[in-house]
């Protein structure tokens, strides 16, 4: 296992952060370990499950199939930055009003799945909704909540 | 002795839907799970694993892994404790830690692919993970039996050599049988001779998994006194502190297990697997260290519910009344004893009243990972085959099939399959609602060319179990109480629990705190599992708080200087009639401001106050669930389109949560219904092991799930609840295949019912 550390220099919800990290690791991983943001949860680590979700320079990726190295220069966002000063995003809000959670592991990436999706596409349909998300595993709620609580967000922005 | 309760109309705060009180951390990634769990000094374990079924395990050589720079530790079953050989109660199922212990490490063989032969501590999680590798196994594969027939085969390998079996009370040995029990009532035979109408079917299905998100992790330190602290995702504190105590041999008060976040269980997080593993590498190493399962071996190591067979034969008189029904059930135990076969006889013939009938069950040993719950275990395979072939009954003899329910129903003592008899019950208000819903009301609709649909209905259900759950409340200053709880929770707990203590006291729910604390901490309580957590916990917290308020009263008499008996309590206000005697003022305060004196003023101190259950049953819970599906005659594609589920669930406490357990369990049993499953290799072991390839249902594959709810309150628990979770996981796999039955005449005994066996049947 050859041990190169990485310099990294990247904005992770809008603070800048400087580390290395290990060539081979994710960035899953360096969220987790390296910078201590855990929100970002680990499902399965081979993208399937969309638990580990995260939005990188606007895009939604699954960090565990990205490296750390891949963020230098990049733009980070996980579930940590999607609540203000001002408090909750419309869509955590609406995930506690609709009871979209029930174990709450999946969450994290649902939120910033559908934050992904109503930034560029503020009234999507029901199906269009079904279809983004559909990367995004949950076993406990059926979808059928979570679909609501996006749809609530999109009819009020 | 049975308690049972009358219940009131009106409630403030039962039946709301208040935010839950951790919601804001589970939205905000705040909340701590188990995988994020981060100690001083931390270093990391992982298992070598068996690539065979099964094998003799000819040696282990751990020298070229002891080498690379960071390994601190390896450990083999050789570093296993003896364990003793007996069962051991852990709430939802029995487990004999001799077994467990050897399912968990290897011993003289591996029993199923990704048995575990070695564990390595190291300075990081990769050089742990690569460590695992570089230690060197060789086997001697032995013939893998993959399935009921296979290991039931006379010249079948021997999976557990010293096993005991058990064929209707004599021992056999050199067997792959662990059980046969027989239930019988009546007389089968001479019924099925005045039968007018029969129908005999079996009914095939395969492992599958509960399918929870978040993997299996532990976090352990052992310490120089022998004292054990555990952090890891449970569903039950103290049924993990009872099994590792087992397989540890210490005292269960040296083990301190801490349940963190869980990412769901469904059962499948009763049992521990890496727990005992990660305390044993602390040991050696005296390092805290953190295990988490990768998700192949979540599949092919942990969780699954029995695939098997069942043989179910029913028959009816002329007027379409249900007077006879006889089944075989043979569970696939996986590598040990203990397939849930007992649950399947309770479950089979519940939703109806049959006079005569036999139930034989077999629990059989398989290379496959050892079972362990799944939302109601061993009810939704039993379900299947006896709702289709109720449905199957139906047809044949022309008959309504929500009639021919209805006039069959069971109902308040009913005698189940097994014997049991049922207290009251919401069977017939379950199928009246379901005539009764918009769904049964609408028709199918139509689809376009080169697609059918087909409507299907099924019973589902499940007894509920009650146990001990222990709570303790605390009052605040300003004027919030504290709930201490031992129940992890995993879809909202804290919320229905905390409501059933905020209902008594008379204030918001908002306004009662609740956490969930390690074992320690708390007093005895039983799994977050088996329906019983809102039931038991939930009862545990009207006990307590009740208690709480006989406390407040004697603080409210000093206050207003009164005796005890003279106060009052309703909607949360304490009151005291006028003394005329004495010249003493009718008073009144309410709770938050008596809480607020009770710091200041000499009015006898902290209040405090302890609630303590132990209970039976948590009412037995039915459902029927309507499907509407729509195939794809090109492909075999099935879209569920369109989907009821209805439930008798005593009373919802916080309905959302309620509402979420009915539409998770279709989903789960739509998924098995129509795709998942555990695809074998004919010399063992799981070839889709990933969630790519079990291909659980997503957002897309299912349509919205509507609910109903029915309110049959129990006469057990004081606001009438009854379990939840279990009961809509039964149906769906028979109303999904009812509805196939009903789009293309052609009925599916196998699952899942995948587009491949559709595809074969409609001869395309």
């Amino acid at each position: 296992m050859a041990n190169t550390n990485i310099h990294i220099t990247t904005t992770i919800n809008g603070q800048p952060y400087e580390f290395l990290a290990p060539s081979y690791m994710s960035l899953l991983d360096a969220l987790r370990e390296i910078v201590g943001l855990t929100g970002t949860k680990e499902g399965c680590l081979d993208g399937n499950c969309g638990a580990c979700t995260v939005n990188v320079d606007g895009r939604i990726v699954d960090s565990c199939l990205v490296l750390a190295a891949e963020i230098d220069g990049c733009e980070v966002e996980t579930v940590e930055g999607m609540a203000s000063s001002e408090g909750l995003h419309p869509l955590q809000k609406a995930f506690l009003e609709e009871a979209a959670l029930q174990c709450g592991i999946c969450t994290p990436g649902f939120l910033v799945a559908a934050k992904g999706l109503l930034d560029n596409e503020p009234n999507p349909s029901e199906h269009r909704i079904r279809h983004w998300l559909a990367g995004n595993l949950c076993r406990c709620t059926g979808y059928d909540k979570i679909v609501k609580a996006v749809q609530k967000v999109s009819s009020e922005g | 002795m049975v308690q049972t309760f009358k219940h009131q109309s009106e409630y403030k705060v039962i039946g709301s839907r208040p935010v839950r009180h951790d919601g804001f951390d589970k939205v905000t990634g705040r909340a701590i799970y188990g995988g994020d769990i981060k100690l001083p000094g931390l270093i990391w374990g992982a298992l070598t694993r068996s690539p065979h079924a099964h094998a003799k395990i000819k040696s282990i050589d751990t020298r070229a892994a002891e080498k690379i720079e960071g390994v601190l530790a390896i450990i083999t079953s050789k570093d296993m404790p003896e364990t003793e050989d007996k069962m051991v109660d852990l709430g939802e199922g029995d487990e004999n830690p001799r077994w467990t212990s050897n399912k968990l490490m290897a011993q003289q063989k591996v029993l199923y692919k990704g048995h575990p032969v070695a564990a390595v501590a190291a300075v990081n999680r990769y050089i742990a993970e690569h460590a695992a590798t570089k230690i060197k196994v060789e086997y001697e594969v032995l013939e893998a039996h993959n399935d009921v027939d296979s290991a039931l085969r006379k010249d079948a390998a021997i999976i557990l050599e010293s096993l005991e079996g058990d064929d209707l009370g004599e021992e056999i040995h050199n067997t792959n049988l662990a059980k046969h029990e027989k239930y019988e009532f009546g007389d089968v035979d001479k019924a099925f001779t005045n039968a007018t109408y029969i129908e005999e079917n079996t009914y095939t299905m395969q492992m599958v998994h509960q399918g929870y998100i978040e993997p299996h992790n532990a976090t352990a330190f052992w310490d120089e006194e022998d004292r054990v602290k555990i952090w890891t995702s449970t569903q039950g504190a103290f049924t993990a502190r009872t099994a590792l105590s087992n397989l540890l041999q210490l005292d269960v008060s040296r083990i301190k297990v801490t349940p963190c976040e869980i990412g769901g269980g469904f059962g499948g997080k009763i049992p521990v697997y890496l727990e005992p593993i990660a305390a044993l590498l602390s040991k050696k190493t005296g390092r805290p260290v953190k295990m988490m399962m990768e998700r192949t071996a979540v599949f092919e190591t942990t969780g699954p519910t029995p695939g098997g067979k069942v043989w179910v034969k029913i028959g009816a008189d002329k007027e379409g009344k249900l007077i006879v029904a006889e089944s075989k059930i043979w569970f696939e135990a996986g590598c040990n004893p203990g397939s849930m076969i007992e649950p399947a006889a309770q479950c089979i013939y519940a939703p109806y009243d049959i006079q005569n009938t036999r139930i034989d069950t077999y629990d059989v040993i398989v290379n496959k990972p050892k079972v362990a719950p799944y939302r109601a275990p061993g009810s939704p395979q039993v379900a299947y085959a006896m709702e289709s072939a109720v449905n199957d009954l139906c047809e044949k003899a022309g008959w309504d099939p929500l009639e021919f329910r209805m006039s069959n129903a069971s109902d308040k003592d009913t005698r189940r399959g097994d014997g049991v008899k049922f207290s009251v019950i919401g069977t017939k208000e379950v199928i009246k609602a379901t005539k009764n819903s918009d769904h049964w009301n609408s028709d199918l609709g139509t689809s376009e060319k080169g697609k059918v649909r087909g409507r299907g209905i099924s019973h589902g259900y499940w007894f509920n179990i009650g146990l001990k759950s222990s709570v303790n409340l605390n009052v605040n200053k300003d004027g919030t109480v504290t709930l201490i709880e031992g129940s992890t929770d995993i879809g909202g707990s804290r919320a229905s629990i905390s409501m059933q203590a905020a209902e008594v006291l008379g204030i918001p729910a908002e306004d009662v705190r609740p956490s969930v604390v390690d074992t320690d901490s708390v007093g005895y309580t039983d799994v977050t599992g088996g329906s019983r957590t809102t039931y038991a916990t939930g009862f545990a917290a009207w006990e307590a708080a009740n208690n709480l308020i006989v406390e407040m009263k004697k603080r409210v008499a000093l206050y207003f200087d009164r005796n005890n008996e003279d106060v009052n309590f309703e909607s949360g206000v304490f009151s005291v009639e006028p003394d005329i005697e004495n010249e003493k003022p009718e008073r009144k305060i309410t709770f938050k401001e008596i809480a607020e004196k009770i710091d200041d003023d000499d009015l006898g101190g902290p209040v405090n106050s302890v609630g303590s259950v132990d209970l039976e049953s948590a009412g037995d819970g039915f459902g029927m669930h309507i499907a509407d599906v729509e195939v794809d005659l090109a492909t075999g594609k099935t879209d569920v389109i369109r989907y009821t589920a209805v439930q008798d669930v005593g009373k919802a406490i916080h309905p959302s949560y309620v509402e979420g357990q009915m539409q998770g369990g279709a989903a789960q049993g739509i998924g098995w219904a129509l795709n998942e499953e555990y695809f074998m290799q004919d010399e063992g072991g799981m070839v889709n092991s990933s969630f790519l390839d079990y291909r659980m249902p997503t957002s897309l594959d299912l349509p919205k799930i509507e609910t109903v709810l029915v309110e049959v309150p129990t006469p057990l628990h004081p606001y009438g609840v009854r379990g939840v979770g279990e009961v809509p996981i039964c149906p769906p796999l028979a109303a999904v295949g009812n509805a196939l039955k009903d789009a293309l005449g052609i009925r599916f005994s196998d699952l899942p019912m995948n587009p491949a066996k559709i595809i074969k049947a409609i001869g395309n």
